[in-house]
């Protein structure tokens, strides 16, 4: 029962070859300017997870609030997924960088700072790694138990798998939002340890879901338009996307208002230094393009309802999206490296190559094992009819 | 206490009948027609829309999603209506808070300026969707809902009493310019309806202007209403429930000037500053209490100019002239109470140094006390600018005319 309708090579090739030249990128980056590297390589891997656990956070979602539209949809979600396991590698990088990319992980700065002799029973390298794994480890697990229990309704056509489902969704919800959290805060917020922002967590969280339905929208709108989804798929079905892309990025921007308005409002020097780095020198003209980057466009472009049903923007501003969260992260992370002027060059460009690559062919290759619509799920049928015509009888 | 609300509503139902409210007359309004399933009722609203019936409409007991299309209906215009409320809301709020913090009321919070635009942000967000979810209802229900006015035809009707509980109905109104009673009744036969209907118009017109809005006698009891809870509230909250006056901001626990303190020791609940300790900007004088011999010229350290002046000028008619007088002459409103100050133009102050004039404006002489409490250090320093300028008015020489 494995999908009939081949993807074309050239996306295999077009994959690899980003691959292969992202990681050529990478590493002549690290051999280059291994500390800048570094921060980037941050940003890179905050990315995946955002990607990839966004995802498995959209499937949990639809499972909690029994959602149908999304059902059709929902292996492109496990797919993105699939990365998690990945995470596992990709954060191995980051563990010879402690040193080079945090403050607080050197010993004689901790012993002359009372700011970081407070944090250090948090903020120490052992528990560090720790917590790291922790989270991926966390993910792995509930990414396995969805994953295999939706994989296996395609040929049982099992509603028990749907209810097992929901509830270990229903778990993963609290889990999801701490590993999150503590994923941002280990990460991005101790770049500057003497800083601190009990937002932060769900700052990243938004950018999160934002990315994580961005990226399914792409590709659902690549797929739909090839003609890889069933034909009754409709726009329809791409206003809820639509909808959900405005509604987070609205949620996003409150966040980060709100972040703001506190700092703003309490302007006390431990919280106000970290805005103030980014109000000066070059910093300052990309806060102000990230506000209307990351939230005025998009919010006047998809504010109407012919522009959600229309594929070809809709697909123009999941990107938009997309490359609206890398500059979010590397707002929030490059600062730390050069708190002056920007640093973009040939370093910063293996990394998003690299990215894509890596889905593009976790894609393929997911895409060559498992039906691209899970066939068994009780909810199918329901979720591709719902905006086609009316259907009151009970199956 | 129900046998009395079931007076009530049966006096109601015999001033209707008495009235001929509920009495319908032989005028056609729409023939109505009701249909068992979803699927009957989409066919009928393919069938007439595309018969090309404009009055028609259709009702179900549910949204009955994908009706938009059979009824060939536009896509709504509430959008519009709720985008242009929005942004109203968001001028007014933007608007608003500009006049009130920045000019009207200003104060001063946490040192950040009077208006600016993050803690507006929340008001104007709020009043956004204010503007946009509450006018846009009520003005669209005032606008083509025609709020007020009750008397549709269609109420009161064995149809609508169906299509809200358990049926779908479809009608055709009488003005359609394709109406045609026969007609319409065989094609609601032939489309499987299970009872077709006709409806008639009522008799009388409870509101007869075409902005019910405006009738004079909603208007009447709109007021009427408003008039009847304000006093109610008055009433009840003035006279029925007595609240104790709202005194909670004069009454405080914080410490009063010039008021015994039981919290410290030596009785008094202002402190002194600590010892040693100096005002921002002002320097001890060194030469308090020494004759004028011993003090040392020190030049004036302010520079000669018209703001220097001014200030000069306000020092000195608060602090000086009500004994110097305004021009320095010695000739105050006081003049005749106290011994009488000297002339500032006599030829010992016009010869004395600035710095001796200092002296005196810091530390007094003879009954004029010593101001150095009253007036900054730098404000001094102007005042003696000011004095020379006085002299140099009162005393002009020939050289003067010339410039």
């Amino acid at each position: 029962m494995i999908n009939t309708k081949k993807l074309s090579n050239k996306i295999k090739y077009t994959g690899t070859a980003c691959l292969i030249i992202g990681a050529l990128l990478i590493i002549f980056s690290f051999l280059f300017d291994a500390k800048r590297a570094f921060y980037n390589y941050i940003i890179m891997y905050t990315f995946i997870v955002s990607i990839a656990v966004g995802a498995l956070c959209l499937i949990a979602i639809e499972y909690m609030s029994g959602a149908a539209w999304s059902v059709p949809f929902r292996r492109v979600n496990e797919f993105l997924s699939s990365a998690i396991p990945f995470l596992i590698i990709l954060v191995i990088p980051i563990i010879p960088g402690i040193h080079t990319l945090y403050h607080w992980s050197h010993k004689d700065a901790v012993d002359t700072d009372p700011v970081l002799q407070g944090k250090s029973p948090y903020l120490n390298e052992t528990f560090f790694i720790l917590r790291l794994f922790i989270c991926i480890l966390l993910w792995i697990i509930f990414y396995i138990f969805i994953i295999r229990n939706s994989r296996k309704q395609d040929y049982s056509k099992d509603i028990a798998l749907t209810n097992k489902n929901i509830k270990i969704s229903v778990l993963f919800a609290p889990f999801a939002v701490i590993t999150l959290t503590l994923t941002s805060i280990d990460l991005i917020m101790s770049l500057e340890a003497h800083w601190y922002s009990t937002i932060f967590g769900i700052y990243y969280l938004a950018g999160t879901l934002l990315s994580g339905i961005s990226a399914v929208t792409l590709i659902s709108v690549l797929l739909a338009q090839k003609g890889y989804f069933d034909e009754r798929i409709q726009r329809r079905h791409f206003h809820t996307f639509g909808m959900l892309m405005f509604a987070l990025n609205v949620f996003w921007a409150y966040i980060a208002f709100s972040q703001y308005l506190l700092i703003w409002y309490a302007d006390i020097p431990e919280e106000t230094f970290w805005l103030l780095k980014r109000m000066n020198g070059h910093w300052q003209y990309f806060s102000i393009s990230i506000i209307f980057i990351h939230f005025i466009i998009p919010f006047i472009v998809l504010i109407s309802s012919a522009v959600k049903t229309n594929l070809n923007i809709l697909k123009f501003m999941a990107i938009w999206l997309l490359a609206a969260h890398w500059l979010d992260l590397y707002w929030l992370v490059m600062p730390a490296f050069d708190d002056h002027s920007l640093a973009i060059g040939w370093v910063e460009a293996g990394f998003p190559i690299f990215t894509v690559g890596i889905f593009i062919l976790l894609f393929v290759y997911k895409y060559s094992k498992v039906n691209i619509i899970p066939v068994g799920d009780p909810k199918l049928k329901h979720g591709i009819d719902m905006f086609l015509y009316p259907d009151l009888s009970i199956d | 206490m129900f046998g009395f609300f079931k007076k009530i509503k049966n006096k109601i139902t015999e001033i209707n009948s008495d009235l001929g409210i509920d009495e319908r007359n032989q005028e056609l309004f729409a023939v109505s027609a009701l249909f068992d399933t979803p699927d009957d009722i989409i066919k009928a609203a393919k069938t007439l829309s595309s018969s090309g019936f404009k009055k028609y409409d259709i009702h179900t007991p549910y949204p009955v999603h994908g009706m938009d299309d059979p009824m060939k209906l536009k896509p709504s215009k509430l959008g519009f209506f709720t985008f242009f409320f929005g942004s109203l809301g968001t001028l007014t709020a933007i608007a608003m808070i500009f006049y009130m913090a920045g000019f009207d009321y200003k104060n001063i919070i946490g040192g950040k300026p009077f208006f600016s635009l993050p803690p507006s942000i929340p008001v104007t967000f709020e009043l956004t969707i204010l503007l946009a979810g509450a006018f846009t209802v009520f003005l669209v229900l005032i606008l083509f809902n025609k709020l007020p006015l009750n008397n549709n035809p269609l109420l009161d009707t064995e149809y609508m009493k169906r299509v809200s509980s358990d049926k779908f109905g479809a009608i055709v109104e009488a003005d359609d310019e394709l109406f045609n009673k026969d007609e319409i009744i065989r094609l609601f036969k032939s489309l499987g309806s299970s009872e077709v209907n006709l409806i008639y118009k009522f008799k009388h017109n409870e509101l007869t202007t075409e902005r019910p809005i405006f009738d004079f006698k909603f208007i009447t009891l709109l007021f009427l209403l408003a008039l009847i809870t304000a006093a109610v509230t008055y009433f009840s909250l003035n006279k029925l429930i007595y609240l104790p006056p709202f005194n909670w901001m004069s009454e405080q626990f914080k410490v009063k000037p010039q008021t015994q303190s039981t919290f410290f020791e030596d009785g008094y609940s202002m402190r002194n500053p600590i010892e040693g300790s100096i005002p921002r900007n002002e320097l001890p004088y060194e030469y308090r209490g020494l004759p004028d011999s011993l003090v040392k010229y020190m030049s004036n350290p302010l520079p000669v100019s018209k703001e220097v002046f001014e200030k000069g000028k306000t020092m000195y008619d608060i602090y000086c002239s009500p004994c110097h007088g305004y021009y320095g002459k010695g000739d105050s409103r006081l003049n005749g109470q106290f011994p009488n100050p000297p002339s500032l133009h006599t030829d010992r102050a016009r010869l004395m140094k600035d710095a001796a004039i200092y002296h005196i404006i810091t530390t007094g002489q003879n009954i004029m006390p010593a101001y150095d409490k009253q007036i900054p250090q730098l404000n001094r320093w102007a005042i003696v600018h000011y004095i020379r300028a006085l002299q140099r008015s009162q005393n002009a020489n020939d050289g003067d005319m010339n410039k």
